[in-house]
């Protein structure tokens, strides 16, 4: 008995101090990511046009582009990415929980996911707005129209709370069904079940594409809500938030000054930004400061294009105009902070 | 516990080897153990929501919750979490007390057609009971909700049922019964032969006691409050009720009463899962009364619905309870899987507080919480009604 | 047994009797009889009818081949699948082991299992699946007659079997990035796996509380009885989520996968219910077992491992079989947190626009394939039941 008495206090002894040794690993994703050699990304996979899995196996869309970005910033090497797929309501879990080391799926930014959901964002990298798509022959065309319709939305998304809010303010009262999957959203709708979806209008529009008959729906001409889509990372790593902060930024740069992945390793200039920008001329060691090798925004472009052609890749053939996603010297809201 | 001391003079035994004190020495250290252990967990907590810069407060739950639920009680986006939280457990509740009488009559009919003497009927439900109880409940609520609930026909082509019913995709839609003025004349009447009924059954009871013999007690009472209640349907100037008929107004049905068909779905799925388990639980505990027992009460010259109600079921029926709780149980926490296809219970408006307001730990704690007093109740409940009646039986 | 009192009862006699005989006293003996008989069998006709003309004209069932790979074995790399047919070679040299050397059920469960390969290889698969199948069968037949008679060997294949757990496991994954992420792990494959890694860790788990709950000091008997009323009062899909957001909160810096955070939930939630089945046999063991083990100075750990347990386990097994089998069902769940096991792959099939609209078809198929699993676990126990002399009175 006391022999065993002893083990069972050793063992518990044991325990106690090795559980606080075995918590201590609390290194940075920049250091996990290089480390591992593999970027773990987390996208949508039912969005065609931001992320989704091709027939062929591969990972494709606007979003998906992104995370190969980050991968060619940080590795050198845009395949070194795993894409995990998420639906909306799964998430803000596995990016807490460190499963992912960025989520880019077409996710809002707004004041609650920034601080009470222990996260971080990403300058955006679309700007969208919240619509409605409906069936032509129901002959509506405002929100008015909609008292007592069914409406269905997804589960865990601003969409969610931004119909409630526009409802009430309207004074009318619809059904709405949450649904935890963007296909079987879109699969009830096309069955009948629900009379109307809402949605991020580039989601609309892509989604449009597959039902079974894409002209007999229309996307109203409403837009109820402001919806900035841009990769997030966990609160509390500032330093890869930079890192993807800024990737993004080399994406809007590079277009601004006519980059692209067709000129980029051959870009001549005289203009100490750009020389910067490329690390051709190391003296400021932009990539350094950012804990990157000194040639990553050029590995960015490479790998990917710039924004223009990020968007011509996978937008355009949707039918998306680029709107107000067009550089600020342009007229549009994409402005690159000084690479100095 | 090597007590391999004679034990001759116990004062002499050094304290280190002495059993009672080490049991007791051996208890605490086991307790700070767990507590050590308890008290890890909690820290590693707080420091990884630090990091997350996340608080830990009950606060969020008076705030306004901002989503819409698609059923339940009457509630707005504006009404705070809380209220929310209690649609979700008043939803869990309402399919959970449904599927639970549903799947208690399902079960019993075939849990009894597995005894029948005819082969066929045998064979069919022991087919029934295989089939369900071996195949996950999940595979089975998703094939309900999706290859056949929303496979009806679109509303516009609703299937219609007497003209006052109607199903289609988006749920089954029922005519309901209305409260008229009426209604409180007619109350009176059911107040009166509640009580002629209560004073019938006494007396029937009375005679019983004195005859010394087993009958149906309420044999009195319960035609008797049927006839006063019927009368006074007829007597009562104007019906009591009218129907409330579903009609297509706009993009829906408005009136009557109506099933979602994630909330048929979830109930034709729990149903049909958790009889396939109740057959099996009132086959047994039928089974377990001897042959004997039957054959003696037959003989004694009880019929056959005396040999069932006095013989058979106060023996099976204390067997059948102890399982048949566990089944309502499983049935009550197995609601949860209603996550998978949308129907808003308790779990499903957990999922979508946590995600809005980021605050997992405490709507963890309170979702298990709420599971953990549904369980304990219900249990508890039925261990008294096993135990009363047990109490009545013998 | 009561199974088996049934089947017994459905032969006919025909030695004495005749089929008209048999059918009259099992159909048409009464009135009512003949009139339930009539009944079901118009219900029976149309049922079958209705399904029989679906399953044959109007269903899709060319989905299920176009996505078997799916089905089986999820997102596994093609070039890695040799890792598990590696895996199920190993099982099968021990399955024909057992065969030879115990024969009874062993044996019929591994001409079964030969049946199903051959069945995989006459169907259009790829030359090189087909080999793999054959050779399945071959290592089944090989080592049935290696292993045939040779008494002497059973502890070993016994220690096989233990061993073979984690040289699985490690065979499946590999060593870091050159093997196969978890991630990647899915279909049948992660449902097996899931619910094998349950059962397994999940029964010495539920062993233990049992002996904790029944305790004669009170500390360790309120700290596990109140895990296990806990862990029963709560549906496992909330474990499952908790264990997927709150185990990395709880222990952060290890770096727990999914796949693994799933299998603790699973584990945790069955060992309550295991304790409680156990409980059930350790209630039935008369105290003088304990007494007259102790008066022949047996320590405590003596008495439980070779008294106390065997007996309890023994009167338990269908309690046991039948959570083994709400666990393998339970498994089902992980498709709601993300995992694509059988029915996460059964889902997502349906969702690929090329196969809309075959929901039934997908589904089917696969809750034959659970039912076959499961069927085969209580088909198993009763002829375990049968073998020992369980519940014959």
């Amino acid at each position: 008995m006391r022999k065993f008495l002893f083990r069972v206090s050793a063992l518990i002894l044991a325990i106690s101090l090795v559980t606080p040794l075995l918590a201590r690993g609390e290194e940075g994703i920049l250091d996990k990511v290089k480390n591992r050699g593999r970027l773990i990304c987390g996208v949508n996979k039912e969005l065609p046009g931001f992320g989704f899995l091709g027939q062929d196996g591969k990972w494709k869309g606007f979003d998906v582009d992104y995370g190969r970005a980050i991968a060619a910033a940080v590795l050198g090497d845009p395949d070194k990415v795993e894409f995990r797929p998420l639906k909306a309501a799964d998430r803000f879990p596995a990016l807490q929980t460190g499963e992912i080391d960025v989520l880019i799926r077409n996710t809002t930014w707004t004041l609650t996911r920034d601080t009470d959901l222990g996260t971080d964002f990403a300058p955006p990298t679309f700007y969208d707005g919240q619509g409605f798509m409906l069936r032509k022959d129901l002959g509506v065309t405002s929100l008015k129209e909609l008292a007592g319709a069914t409406i269905g939305v997804t589960a865990g998304s601003t969409t969610e709370l931004n119909l409630a809010d526009t409802t009430r303010s309207l004074g009318i009262e619809v059904e709405p069904i949450v649904f935890e999957e963007t296909e079987t959203l879109y699969q009830s709708y096309d069955q009948g079940r629900c009379d109307a979806v809402t949605s991020d209008k580039s989601q609309l529009v892509s989604r449009r594409q597959s039902l079974k008959n894409p002209d007999d729906h229309v996307i109203l001409d409403v837009t109820i809500s402001k919806e900035p889509l841009g990769p997030v990372t966990v609160h509390g790593d500032n330093r890869w938030n930079d890192v993807v902060s800024w990737v993004v930024y080399a994406t809007f740069f590079a277009e601004e000054h006519g980059i692209t992945q067709a000129n980029v390793n051959t870009f001549e200039t005289e203009n100490p930004e750009i020389k910067r920008f490329l690390g051709t001329d190391d003296g400021a060691g932009m990539g350094k400061k950012l804990g990157l090798p000194k040639d990553w925004a050029r590995q960015v472009i490479a790998a990917v294009g710039n924004y223009g052609e990020l968007f011509e890749r996978n937008l355009t053939p949707l039918g998306l105009p680029r709107g107000v996603n067009k550089p600020w010297t342009q007229g549009g809201l994409l402005y690159a902070i000084p690479f100095r | 516990m090597e007590n391999n001391s004679p034990t001759a003079v116990s004062e002499k035994i050094p304290f280190w080897r002495d059993v009672r004190v080490l049991r007791v020495l051996f208890q605490v250290v086991f307790l700070l153990g767990v507590i050590l252990l308890l008290a890890i967990l909690y820290t590693n907590m707080l420091s990884g929501l630090r990091r997350l810069g996340l608080t830990l407060n009950l606060n969020f739950f008076q705030d306004e919750a901002g989503f819409g639920i698609s059923e339940g009680i009457s509630y707005d986006p504006s009404d705070t979490y809380l209220k929310a939280f209690w649609v979700g457990i008043l939803n869990t509740l309402k399919v959970s007390i449904i599927g639970v009488v549903c799947a208690t009559f399902i079960g019993l009919f075939f849990g009894i057609a597995r005894l029948s003497s005819n082969w066929l009927i045998r064979t069919i439900a022991a087919a029934y009971v295989e089939c369900f109880r071996n195949v996950p409940l999940l595979l089975q609520i998703v094939f309900w909700y999706t290859a056949v609930v929303a496979q009806l026909p679109n509303i516009r082509e609703s299937l219609s049922l007497f003209g006052g019913a109607f199903i289609n995709n988006r749920g089954v839609y029922l005519p309901s019964p209305e409260p008229t003025s009426s209604l409180t004349i007619w109350l009176w009447f059911l107040g009166a032969g509640l009580l002629l009924a209560v004073f019938l059954y006494v007396l029937r009871w009375r005679q019983l006691q004195r005859l010394d013999r087993p009958g149906f007690r309420a044999k009195w009472a319960l035609p008797a409050f049927l006839i006063v209640a019927l009368c006074g349907w007829f007597l009562t100037p104007g019906s009591p009720f009218t129907l409330d008929l579903p009609v297509l107004q706009g993009f829906n049905y408005q009136g009557g009463m109506s099933f979602s068909p994630e909330f048929s779905a979830l109930l034709i799925g729990l149903s049909i899962y958790t009889s396939a388990f109740i057959a099996e639980v009132v086959r047994s505990g039928i089974q377990s009364v001897v042959k004997g027992q039957r054959e003696a009460a037959r003989a004694v010259g009880l019929k056959e619905g005396q040999t069932l109600r006095l013989v058979v079921l106060p023996q099976a029926v204390p067997i059948i309870l102890p399982p048949l709780t566990s089944q309502y149980l499983n049935l009550a926490k197995n609601s949860s899987l209603a996550v998978a296809i949308g129907f808003p219970e308790l779990l499903g408006i957990g999922r979508t507080m946590m995600l809005q307001t980021g605050q997992s730990i405490p709507v963890f704690a309170m979702i298990m919480v709420s599971y953990l007093v549904m369980s304990l109740t219900t249990s508890a409940a039925m261990n008294w009604y096993n135990r009363w009646i047990t109490r009545i039986g013998r | 047994m009561e199974e088996q009192e049934l089947t017994q009862e459905i032969k006919p006699p025909a030695n004495t009797k005749g089929l008209g005989r048999w059918l009259k006293d099992n159909l048409f003996n009464t009135w009512y009889n003949t009139l339930l008989t009539c009944l079901a069998l118009v219900f029976l006709f149309f049922a079958l009818k209705g399904f029989l003309t679906w399953a044959f004209t109007e269903a899709e069932w060319d989905v299920i081949p176009a996505n078997f790979r799916l089905f089986m074995v999820g997102s596994y790399p093609q070039e890695q699948i040799w890792r598990v047919w590696n895996a199920i070679y190993i099982l099968s040299v021990l399955m024909g082991l057992s065969a030879g050397l115990w024969g009874g059920l062993v044996l019929r469960f591994a001409v079964a299992l030969s049946g199903v390969w051959f069945i995989s290889a006459l169907l259009p698969v790829e030359l090189s699946t087909r080999g793999w199948c054959l050779g399945a069968i071959a290592m089944i037949a090989v080592s049935f007659f290696l292993g045939r008679g040779r008494t002497s060997l059973r502890p070993w294949i016994l220690g096989g079997w233990i061993l073979s757990f984690p040289v699985i496991m490690v065979v499946l994954r590999g060593f870091g990035e050159n093997g196969v992420l978890t991630s990647n792990w899915g279909g049948l494959l992660l449902t097996l796996i899931l619910a094998v890694v349950g059962i397994v860790v999940s029964f010495p788990l539920g062993v233990f509380l049992a002996l904790c709950r029944q305790s004669n000091l009170p500390a360790i008997r309120w700290v596990s009885t109140t895990y296990i009323e806990t862990v029963r009062g709560v549906p496992l899909i909330t474990i499952l989520f908790m264990g997927n957001v709150l185990i990395p909160i709880f222990m952060p810096g290890l770096d727990i996968n999914q796949v693994l955070r799933m299998m603790i939930g699973i584990t945790f939630f069955s060992g309550a219910y295991m304790a409680e089945n156990v409980r059930g046999g350790l209630q039935g063991i008369p105290r003088g077992q304990h007494e007259a083990a102790q008066a022949v100075g047996l320590n405590y750990v003596q008495t439980t491992l070779f008294i106390v347990l065997p007996q309890a386990l023994r009167s338990v097994i269908p309690a046991i079989v039948g959570q083994f089998i709400a666990l393998f069902k339970d498994t089902s769940l992980v498709s709601i947190i993300g995992l694509i096991d059988l029915l996460g792959v059964a889902k997502s099939v349906i969702a690929n626009p090329d196969w809309l609209g075959l929901q039934a078809e997908v589904y089917l198929f696969a809750a034959v394939i659970y039912f076959v699993f499961c069927y085969a676990m209580s088909y198993a126990s009763q002829d375990i039941e049968t073998d020992l002399g369980v519940g014959k009175h």
